[in-house]
């Protein structure tokens, strides 16, 4: 078994109810695949296991669900494993919310990146038409990006203030106001801009890729295999917040023009809505571009605090990006 | 030394008296600081010894910013690899 911080308990739950489903590897001993302060993702032979994070709300969990699984995604997101009756995809083992989903092969990240396959999947993700699915889902929960900003820079709270606190909070107070207080009733009036409101995944980046090997659960797919995972910020939002961490990297100077531009290119040559399909991409994606730069900066100074080490290259260069936002803020 | 676009492997090769690193897989190629200005002064004496060719087309400006005004503006072509390795292999995880 790998050695974990978490309670043996929640593993060993975790490895039970993963051996039980259907697929399952009896005889599998678990690994961990991520573990985080509020997550746990582990693999047991072929089957995933993730205790999703204790906040985690379980009927806005289960719409996810029924989202992922819908015929309407498939050959885009990865549908979870169902087992027992109609109600068996959400257990809980130790108090947390545990769902169980099909292992795929996730990107190298020393091989090559799919950018064009990611491109593709996420333009076919935001292009699905919720009122069009032939099983009408009875409920699309808010996509998670604004409350996971709103959570990070919470947390910021509890650090020292330090000048990288002071440039993310002014970059922070650049933000429109309907990003700064997400739980504003009229959130449907802004959030969807130009683009209008979709199905985004909310929480988009490299790690959320995975191919599997099973032609069924690709079959009919934009991505030549890929498929997107992770549903736990899935739902009607902007489409620009899934192209919002890639933008913001690029801008950061963390990711060369050529990437980002592999990127961009097929998320419009598939027809993707968040960005005009010519022209200057910037005024549709700047928003969520600037999100993703604040929050992944707070992100990497709260690490480096946990860590009890300085800030990296990469956290610096984020900082950076939050003082020339403000700093352009303030001399319009 | 890994390609900071594709992350291929990245060989060396010695041109003229001028490192340069290229990628196996996607042919791009790295260039260390003043490597480019070495590469420039040997073109310029090689052009002094034949007759110069016409200069191909320039390729279409891009008709918009490549990025926002906030942006780092990035030196296109030869760009610093520290930054860009580990920028990528950030892009894996929830930030």
């Amino acid at each position: 078994m790998t050695t974990t911080n978490t309670a043996p308990a929640l593993l060993a739950g975790m490895a039970a109810l993963a051996r039980s489903v259907d697929g399952g590897d009896p005889d599998a001993e678990p690994v961990v695949l991520a573990e985080r302060a509020d997550v746990l993702v582990v693999r047991v032979g072929d089957v995933v296991v993730k205790a999703h994070r204790p906040d985690m709300d379980e009927a806005v969990l289960r719409d996810r669900l029924v989202l992922a699984s819908h015929p309407g995604l498939r050959g885009v997101v990865l549908p979870p494993v169902r087992w027992g009756d109609a109600d068996g995809w959400v257990a809980r083992v130790e108090d947390r919310l545990v769902t169980a989903w099909p292992w795929g092969e996730p990107v190298h990240p020393e091989g090559p990146v799919p950018w064009e396959e990611a491109g593709r999947l996420l333009a076919a993700l935001h292009s699905v038409l919720l009122s069009g699915l032939s099983e009408p889902v009875t409920a699309v929960p808010r996509c998670g990006a604004p409350a996971r900003l709103a959570r990070t820079v919470r947390e910021l709270d509890r650090v020292d203030s330090s000048s990288a606190v002071t440039e993310i909070r002014r970059a922070h107070a650049t933000l429109p106001s309907w990003v700064r207080a997400p739980d504003a009733a009229d959130w449907r009036d802004h959030e969807g801009g130009p683009a209008g409101l979709v199905l985004a995944h909310g929480d988009w980046h490299l790690g959320q890729l995975v191919r599997r090997r099973d032609p069924h659960a690709a079959r009919e797919g934009s991505g030549d295999g890929w498929l997107l995972i992770d549903t736990d910020d899935l739902g009607l939002g902007a489409p620009s917040w899934d192209l919002g961490r890639v933008a913001a990297w690029h801008a950061a100077g963390l990711l060369p023009s050529e990437v980002w531009e592999r990127f961009l290119g097929a998320y419009r040559r598939a027809g993707g809505p968040a960005v005009p399909a010519v022209g200057d991409p910037w005024p549709a994606v700047d928003v969520a571009a600037r999100v993703y730069v604040v929050q992944s900066a707070a992100v990497g100074v709260l690490r480096a605090g946990r860590e009890g080490r300085g800030l990296d290259e990469v956290d610096q260069a984020l900082v950076d990006t939050c003082r020339r936002i403000a700093d352009l803020h303030a001399s319009r | 030394m890994q390609c900071p676009k594709c992350h291929g492997a990245m060989r060396t090769y010695n041109r003229n008296g001028v490192q340069i690193e290229q990628c196996d897989m996607c042919r791009g190629i790295f260039l260390d600081f003043g490597e480019l200005e070495a590469l420039t002064r040997l073109e310029g004496q090689w052009a002094q010894q034949v007759p110069p060719a016409p200069a191909p087309a320039p390729a279409a400006p891009p008709t918009y910013p490549a990025q926002p005004a906030w942006g780092a503006h990035a030196p296109h072509g030869h760009y610093h690899h520290g930054h860009h390795k580990h920028g990528v292999s950030r892009l894996f995880f929830s930030s």
